[in-house]
């Protein structure tokens, strides 16, 4: 079946990383296949909505344990001054 | 961070990271604090994708900048800061999964399958602009879910490469695993979620 054949080139070429002779025949298969044209298009979109989405805040709690810990390290490290 | 540890806030907050780092190796540790402030939040999104558990993402978060802080002065600045942190991260979520996969006697490193279900089932095209759908909370909810359903190990190859946008060298160096292993998990876990994407994104859906 020629579309798994590029479906496994598929990241490659996403990331601009495929040779420039399979990427023009990607291109072309691409051009006549309808699925195969979406599984590119969506999968491109899903990298860029991963990529687009800024992390949450961390809680305060968890913010506030960390730098109490930070705190107790250097104290423990320079003999508790 | 505590006023009483240096600076103050507003004067380390328009510093580099080098600079912050070349403080804070002095004893400045408010200036150690800048540099939590910044980059806790992909961190932690980092162990929290690795190690598929809350409680464990808390712990490697700390950790990770529990080991910077004291392996500050190992940190000579031939790479950036964040990339020298994220290491540090990568290798104490890996440490947490491959202890909890212990308990659970799974291996971290079970045999992928190679070729069943490689072809993506769902061909619906996407409606335009589909990440403005949801809202931003109920967008990130459905982006981890679908994360966190991956399989460890391309949870941690696609976080590395789409989100921390490592090189797959870097990555396969990190994760130890081959160049081939990489770009193989990478394919996989990008088709997957794109699977589970769809169902919330195709044309039509509610």
């Amino acid at each position: 079946m020629p579309c798994k054949k590029w479906i496994r080139e598929l990241s490659d070429y996403l990331d601009d990383d495929l040779d420039p002779q399979l990427k023009r025949e990607l291109e072309e298969h691409v051009g006549r296949c309808p699925n195969c044209r979406v599984i590119v298009d969506t999968t491109r979109l899903t990298i860029q909505i991963y990529r687009g989405c800024e992390p949450y805040p961390i809680p305060s709690s968890l913010h506030d344990r960390l730098l109490q810990a930070l705190r107790q390290r250097r104290g423990g490290a320079s003999g508790g001054s | 961070m505590s006023p009483t540890n240096g600076a103050a806030t507003n004067s380390t907050a328009t510093l580099s990271d080098l600079e912050l780092v070349q403080q804070a190796k002095e004893g400045n540790l408010q200036a150690f604090g800048e540099l939590v402030q910044r980059h806790e939040r992909k961190i932690f999104r980092l162990t929290q994708h690795i190690t598929g558990n809350r409680e464990d993402a808390e712990d490697a978060l700390q950790e990770t900048f529990l080991k910077a802080f004291s392996r500050l002065s190992q940190f000579q600045g031939e790479s950036q800061f964040y990339t020298w942190l994220v290491r540090i991260a990568v290798n104490e979520s890996l440490m947490k999964l491959r202890r909890r996969k212990a308990r659970a006697t799974v291996s971290l490193d079970e045999p992928i399958q190679t070729d069943g279900d490689f072809l993506p089932r769902e061909h619906a095209a996407w409606g335009p602009n589909p990440e403005q759908k949801y809202q931003q909370q109920e967008l990130r909810e459905i982006l981890d879910r679908a994360v966190q359903s991956l399989p460890p190990l391309f949870r941690a190859v696609f976080v590395l490469r789409d989100l921390e946008e490592l090189s797959t060298d870097e990555t396969a160096q990190l994760l130890q695993l081959s160049v081939p292993a990489v770009k193989s998990r990478l394919l996989r876990a990008r088709l997957q979620l794109r699977e589970k994407l769809s169902k919330h994104f195709r044309r039509g859906a509610p």
